[in-house]
Formats: C-alpha cells, sequence, structure tokens
C-alpha cells in the first residue's frame, strides 16, 4: 500500500479512538458539576457521592481522552507535514490557543477536584469542578475552530503557496464553528445522559444504593433529552450549511446522483458507485427538499452536476466523496439520534411525576445496551465529516494527496500504525472494562482498594 | 524579527517549564520501582506528583503547539524527520499516561506491578528520546534546500547524541529524587536523598563529558554573538550546589539547584541555536531559522497579545496548585487517589 492510503488509515483510527473517549468528558464534566453544585447548595451527602461516583467513570475516560490527544497533536507534524507547511499560519494558532486556555485549565483542576476534597473549601472544590469542565468543552470549541476552518475556510489569504491569516476574528466567527460546536457539545451531554443511564438502571434493577441511582437516572434523563434534542435540531441546521458549502458532500451522503426538484429522501439505497447510480432506493417525495430549505419544492443539485462545476471551478479532477461510505454514516447517525430522543423522551416520562423506573424492567434492560446509540452515532458523524470532505484536506484550497508528508518511507507509517492500532485497540478494552467495573460496583467502594497477592 | 525573536524566547520558556517539570515526573516514574518496596510505598510515591503529573505535561503540548503556531516549517520537518523517534516517544507516554491513571484501579498485586514497569518504562524513554532529539538540535542534521531530512532514524542515533539520551535520563534521575526527598516523608524520603545523591554522581560525571564533548562537536558555545557559554556555566554552578545541598540535607534547596540546572541547561540550548532552529549539516543556508520558518506577522502579534493574557493566568493557578498540595506524603492511605 503506498503512504497516503496507511496515512489516512492512521488519521482515520486514531481520530475515531480519540473521539470515542472525548465526548463522555464534555457532557459528563458537566453532570458532576452540576450535581455536586446540587451537593453544596443543599449539603445532601447523597449528591457528593454521586459526584464522586461518576468521577470515577469520567477519569477513566478522561485519561484514554488525553493519551490519544497527544498522538492528535503530533501526527499533523508526522505524517501530514506538507499540511502543517501549507496551514501552519492559520491551524497552529487555535492549537496552541486550545492548549494554553483548555489543556491547563482541565488538567490543573482536575488535580484538585480529585485530590482536594478534604484540602480546600466546598466552594473552592465546587468552583474546580466547574473549571474542569469549562476546559473539558473549550477545548472543544478551540480545535473545532481549527476543524472549522478546514471545512469552511474563512479570514485567510494564498500567499508565497501557503494559506496565511488574515482576520483571526472570522476564524472564530466561523459559522461553521457555530454549528459544529453546539452539534458537538449537546452530543457529548446525550452520551452522558445515556451512560449515567445505563449504569443506573444496572443498579436499579439489582436494587444496589436504589434511592441514589434512581436520583441519577432521573436526571440523567432530562440531560439526555435536552442533549438529544440539541443535537438533532443543530445538526438539521448544519446539514442546510453543508447543503450550501459542501454541497458534494451533502449530495453523496443522500447518494443522490442525478439533481432533483423536488427532491426525494432516500431512507435506504443500493449504492452503485461504479456506475454512479442506485439500484434501487426507498424514497420519501419531496423530503429531502424540505431538509435542505424547509420546504417541499426546491431543486437540490445532484453528485454528477455538482463534479461538473466542481471540475470547472478547481480543473479536472475527481471531486465525489466515497458515496456509500457517507451514505451509510450519514443513516447511521441520524437513525441513532432519533431513538436516542425516543428513548430519552420515555425515560423523563416514566422516571418523572407519580411514575416509578424501577417498575419498568424490560425498558431498564433496553437503557443498559443504549449507550452504543450515541457511540454510533458520534463516530459516523465523524466519520461523515471528515470523509465527506474528500479529496480536501482543506476545503478548496489544499488536496489530501498534496498534504502528506514526502520525506516519511511507507514502511515508517505503516509501523506506527499497527503500534497505534494495536496499542489503542488493547487499551479501550482495558478502559471499558474498567469503567464496567467501576460502574456497577457498590458507591462505597470507590476509592482504589489494597493491593492483595495473586 | 522582533515577534519570531519573541516567539522563539516564548517556545524556549515552553520548553523550560516542559523540562523542569516533566524532568522530576519522569524521574519519579523511573525511581517508582525500585524506591516504592511495598504497594503502599508506590501510591504514595505517585501521590506525590498526583495532582500535578496532568498539566505538567500539558507544557509539552503547549510546546508543541505554540511550535505549530508560530514556526511551523519547524514542526513539519522535525517531526516528520524525527519520526519513527517520535512515534516511540508517543507510544511510551501513551503507557505511561495510563499506567498511572489505571494502576490502583484493581487490587491484583500482579496487574499493579505490570503497570508500574510500564511507568517506568513510559518514563524512561521520554526522557532517553528527548536527549537524543536535543543531542541532534545541537549538532545539526542533513536538512535539504526544501527544508526535509530524509535519513530515517539511524543517523540521529550517533554517539554524541546518544550521550545526550543518557544524560537527560541521569539528570531527570537525580531531579527526580530531589523532588521525592522533598514530598516524602521520613524513611522513604530518606532513601530519596540517599539515591539523590547518588544519581547527583553520576549525573555530574555524564553531565561534564558531554558539555566538554559539546564544545567539539557543536558550535553551540563557542559561535559568535549570542552563545550558550554562560547559561552552561550557571547550569554547572548550580549542578554543583545539588550535591552540597543533597549532602547537607537540605531538600528545598537540593530541588531548586537541580531545577536551575535543569533551566540553565535548556537556555543554553536554544541560545546556542538562536536565531537558527533547526541546523542543516549539507549548508548553513538551508538551515531553517527564526526569519525562514515563522509565521507571518500577523498570526504572530495575534499570539502574542493571547500568550500576554494567558500565560500570567495559567501561572498563577498552577502556583496555587503547588501550593496547596504542598505537603510532604506519608503511608497514610486517606489522602491517595491512585
Amino acid at each position: 500500500m503506498d503512504a497516503l492510503i496507511l496515512a489516512r488509515w492512521q488519521f482515520a483510527i486514531t481520530t475515531i479512538f480519540h473521539f470515542f473517549f472525548v465526548p463522555l468528558t464534555l457532557g459528563l464534566s458537566i453532570f458532576i458539576a452540576i450535581l455536586e453544585t446540587k451537593y453544596v447548595r443543599s449539603g445532601d451527602e447523597r449528591f457528593k457521592k454521586m459526584a464522586k461516583f461518576w468521577g470515577t467513570i469520567f477519569l477513566i475516560n478522561f485519561a484514554m481522552g488525553v493519551v490519544t490527544g497527544i498522538v492528535q497533536e503530533f501526527q499533523f507534524g508526522l505524517n501530514w507535514s506538507e499540511y502543517a507547511r501549507f496551514m501552519g499560519d492559520i491551524f497552529g494558532a487555535p492549537l496552541a490557543i486550545e492548549a494554553l486556555l483548555a489543556f491547563y485549565l482541565e488538567s490543573t483542576f482536575i488535580g484538585v477536584w480529585l485530590f482536594g476534597w478534604e484540602k480546600i473549601s466546598k466552594k473552592a472544590h465546587l468552583a474546580s469542578a466547574w473549571l474542569m469542565a469549562l476546559g473539558a468543552n473549550i477545548s472543544a470549541l478551540w480545535i473545532l475552530i481549527a476543524n472549522s476552518f478546514m471545512q469552511h475556510p474563512v479570514g485567510y489569504a494564498l500567499e508565497g503557496g501557503r494559506a496565511v491569516m488574515k482576520n483571526f476574528f472570522a476564524l472564530l466567527g466561523n459559522p461553521n464553528v457555530w454549528y459544529q460546536f453546539p452539534h458537538v457539545l449537546s452530543a457529548g451531554v446525550a452520551m452522558a445522559g445515556f451512560v449515567v443511564m445505563a449504569f443506573s438502571a444496572w443498579h436499579i434493577l439489582r436494587k444496589q444504593d436504589e434511592a441514589i441511582f434512581r436520583t441519577s437516572f432521573r436526571w440523567a434523563a432530562v440531560y439526555a433529552l435536552i442533549g438529544a434534542v440539541l443535537v438533532g435540531v443543530i445538526g438539521h441546521f448544519q446539514g442546510q450549511f453543508l447543503v450550501e458549502h459542501q454541497p458534494l458532500k451533502m449530495a453523496a451522503a443522500e447518494a443522490l446522483w442525478e439533481t432533483e426538484q423536488p427532491a426525494g429522501f432516500a431512507v435506504i439505497a443500493g449504492i452503485d458507485e461504479r456506475r454512479q447510480t442506485n439500484t434501487f432506493e426507498l424514497k420519501i417525495p419531496g423530503m429531502l427538499s424540505f431538509l435542505s430549505y424547509n420546504n417541499f419544492t426546491g431543486k437540490v443539485e445532484g453528485i454528477k452536476d455538482l463534479q461538473a462545476a466542481a471540475e470547472a471551478q478547481y480543473g479536472p479532477g475527481n471531486y465525489i466523496p466515497p458515496v456509500a461510505l457517507n451514505f451509510w454514516s450519514f443513516r447511521i447517525m441520524v437513525g441513532a439520534g432519533l431513538a436516542m430522543v425516543v428513548l430519552a423522551l420515555l425515560a423523563v416520562l416514566w422516571s418523572h411525576g407519580k411514575q416509578e423506573i424501577a417498575n419498568k424492567k424490560g425498558f431498564l434492560k433496553v437503557i443498559q445496551w443504549a449507550p452504543i446509540l450515541p457511540y454510533l452515532a458520534g463516530t459516523f458523524g465523524w466519520v461523515m465529516a471528515e470523509t465527506g470532505r474528500w479529496p480536501w484536506i482543506v476545503f478548496g484550497l489544499q488536496k489530501i494527496e498534496d498534504a502528506i508528508s514526502p520525506n516519511v518511507p511507507a514502511w515508517n507509517i505503516a509501523f506506527s500504525l499497527v503500534a497505534l492500532g494495536v496499542l489503542y485497540g488493547v487499551l479501550s478494552i482495558v478502559a471499558v472494562n474498567l469503567a464496567l467495573k467501576y460502574g456497577t460496583s457498590a458507591i462505597q467502594s470507590q476509592e482504589p482498594a489494597p493491593a492483595v497477592a495473586d | 524579527m522582533v515577534l519570531q525573536t519573541i516567539w522563539f524566547i516564548l517556545v524556549t520558556i515552553l520548553f523550560i517549564g516542559f523540562f523542569f517539570l516533566e524532568g522530576f515526573d519522569y524521574g519519579v516514574g523511573m525511581w517508582l520501582p525500585f524506591l516504592g518496596k511495598k504497594d503502599e510505598e508506590r501510591r504514595a510515591i505517585l501521590n506525590t506528583f498526583g495532582p500535578f503529573w496532568n498539566s505538567n505535561e500539558v507544557w509539552m503540548l503547549t510546546a508543541g503547539g505554540a511550535m505549530f503556531a508560530s514556526f511551523p516549517h519547524v514542526y513539519a520537518t522535525l517531526f516528520s524527520g524525527f519520526y519513527l523517534a517520535l512515534v516511540l516517544m508517543l507510544v511510551a507516554l501513551i503507557l505511561r499516561g495510563v499506567a498511572i491513571e489505571y494502576r490502583s484501579k484493581r487490587e491484583s498485586l500482579k496487574w499493579r506491578s505490570a503497570w508500574d514497569w510500564l511507568i517506568f518504562f513510559g518514563s524512561a524513554l521520554p526522557a532517553l528520546l528527548w536527549g537524543v532529539a536535543v543531542g541532534n538540535l545541537m549538532r545539526g542534521f542533513p536538512i535539504d534546500e526544501n527544508m526535509h531530512y530524509w535519513g530515517g532514524l539511524l543517523p540521529l542515533l550517533n554517539p554524541y547524541s546518544l550521550l545526550g539520551g543518557v544524560v537527560f535520563v541521569a539528570l531527570f534521575l537525580m531531579h527526580g529524587a530531589n523532588f521525592l526527598a522533598l514530598k516524602l516523608e521520613g524513611e522513604m524520603a530518606e532513601r530519596a536523598r540517599q539515591v539523590g545523591f547518588k544519581t547527583w554522581i553520576v549525573a555530574t560525571v555524564l553531565t561534564v563529558a558531554f558539555v566538554i564533548w559539546t564544545f567539539f562537536e557543536t558550535d553551540i558555545l563557542t559561535k559568535p554573538g549570542i552563545n550558550g557559554l554562560i547559561p552552561a556555566v550557571l547550569a554547572a554552578v548550580a549542578l554543583l550546589l545539588v550535591g552540597y545541598f543533597r549532602n547537607a540535607k537540605r531538600d528545598g534547596w537540593a530541588f531548586v539547584m537541580g531545577s536551575l540546572t535543569v533551566v540553565f541547561a535548556t537556555i543554553m540550548v536554544f541560545a546556542g541555536l538562536y536565531p537558527r532552529i533547526l541546523i542543516s549539516t549539507i549548508k548553513p543556508e538551508y538551515s531553517l531559522t527564526i526569519a525562514n520558518a515563522s509565521s507571518t506577522p500577523y498570526t504572530l502579534t495575534i499570539m502574542t497579545i493571547v500568550a500576554f493574557i494567558f500565560v500570567p493566568i495559567v501561572l498563577a493557578y498552577l502556583g496555587w496548585t503547588y501550593w496547596v498540595f504542598r505537603k510532604r506524603i506519608g503511608l497514610d492511605k486517606k489522602v491517595f487517589v491512585y
């Protein structure tokens, strides 16, 4: 295999693993801070126990988020040195600001939060919980500012063969950021809600610390519903933004080969990328027009016309992203998202008012497995965001094939791909096992125990 | 040139913070399996840097990010050029980070002992590799006219740079022992003092040898204008004082002098490089300098404003946490998190 394919696989694997662990820390850090706020205000020790309990899950995740994040920061230099040269003037700044504003904040106050329970006042401890949550989420903001430029470049000029920053505030005000960041943030909120509900369901079904976990469940249900609804609503508007600015990404995600007016929405389709046609499709008439423009009559351009337009604008070449991959990624994301809304709504209805969630045994069993949904949605959402930009690494400015390090032999990339892939795989199993162990253990036994000989 | 020089200094400061803080962290990690005889002792050792090690590691990430933002060509040339070494370092850092967080999360002694050895290797390998990298930075390596280095890993493993790696390991072992002597209680602190003195002797001999070799191998100490000679002398004085204070059992001063050794040694490297960042051994004109490798004045201005606002804030809360968690750590498990 050539270096380009290996480097792309490496980016895909390292990024998917990274984003497997990060979104939970975004939403869960806020959830923990909310619980601790309740504890400090009411003095109710149960909320302190809850904050500590979910804090352990948070930390097991956070560790993986950090170590996979180190690779993220350096691989632009490792495999993509010509990207780094072309984009350094623009891309380096948000990365450095992310480290300065977010990484220090998050890592420092996680230390204070963990070690500070008996050392600092309740209020100072609560402040550290919020600062840790702030750090985690500011980090997401800055990396998405960087990513948004790759999706939708703004405030730049091309000088001397590289992109240079002309307006820093245009980068911050990039409309893409203000769709993407709330989308990612609410996805994290939904994921945290579902993970907390799942572990709470486990405990409720086994009548272990039931009172505490019923409370956790109630709070998490509301949290998950807010996240799931917001992520869908924002995603809808984000999609409309993409129709306008990355039309080929959206057309690929719809497997819409020909321009249609009004355009139908294919629920499923058999996609033949070679012949550029669908062998069969199940379509809702006019629906794609509605999703794109909020009316049932709008014209949505198809892949073939957009390819011709792209060739006219950028010169000869193939500008069609992997259609089947984007089509199915989009459907997995949206399908999982819709299922989350339904489940979260039921969870809220059945755990509030006079309803008693402990009686809904079947539903609790389903909820135990429901975290699969936000993980699927998050992973395939990013698969679409990144592969749908193909062939561009920076939309309209630099192609992926021009971004790779010319001086790195393919076997080096293969070596690091295998090394990191195996390492990430093994460590992920360890991390998930630990999360399951702590998530299903009784509340009292959260502190590390003394060692026992094997 | 003023902006580029400011960013050269800021990157230097970030590397100073990185080597000073991660230096003792790596040292603590390397001592862990040897100074901790029992599990509680190992936990005490890990809890000495418990609240800090995460933010200490951020110095490396910030240094990397700042280099990307201010000198993108350096970031591109260095990391694509030192590819395999960097990958090995990343693997080590991944294992180390996870190991510290997970080792106490199960009761099994085998589980804990396995992670402890990963903490050891995860600390020793980055220390060694950073030393090798710094050796090559001072010595220069064949960068072509397009800012690319094609040589791969083997030419980087030259004797001079390998000695640099060994020196880093020795200095960080000393620095870590000084930190443990300051942060542990009773008999464990005493053990740290003893190994601290022994490693001081080894580190001093190796460092002197390396500096002498540097004098002949590179122009870091001798080039006209700004060079690394004065900071090298200051580092040497600080290093000698480590031995004096270590012997006198003055834990605080021994740690301060060890820290100053690391600080001045880092200044020596960067002062000796300035205004070059990556030296080409093919032709001096092919070197990456603050002039030809930097971002535009606009980006540097923005970044300067951000840095001048936020660096003091970061330093303030970092200082506060070291103050909050200033107490020595004993075998009282109630304060253990790891």
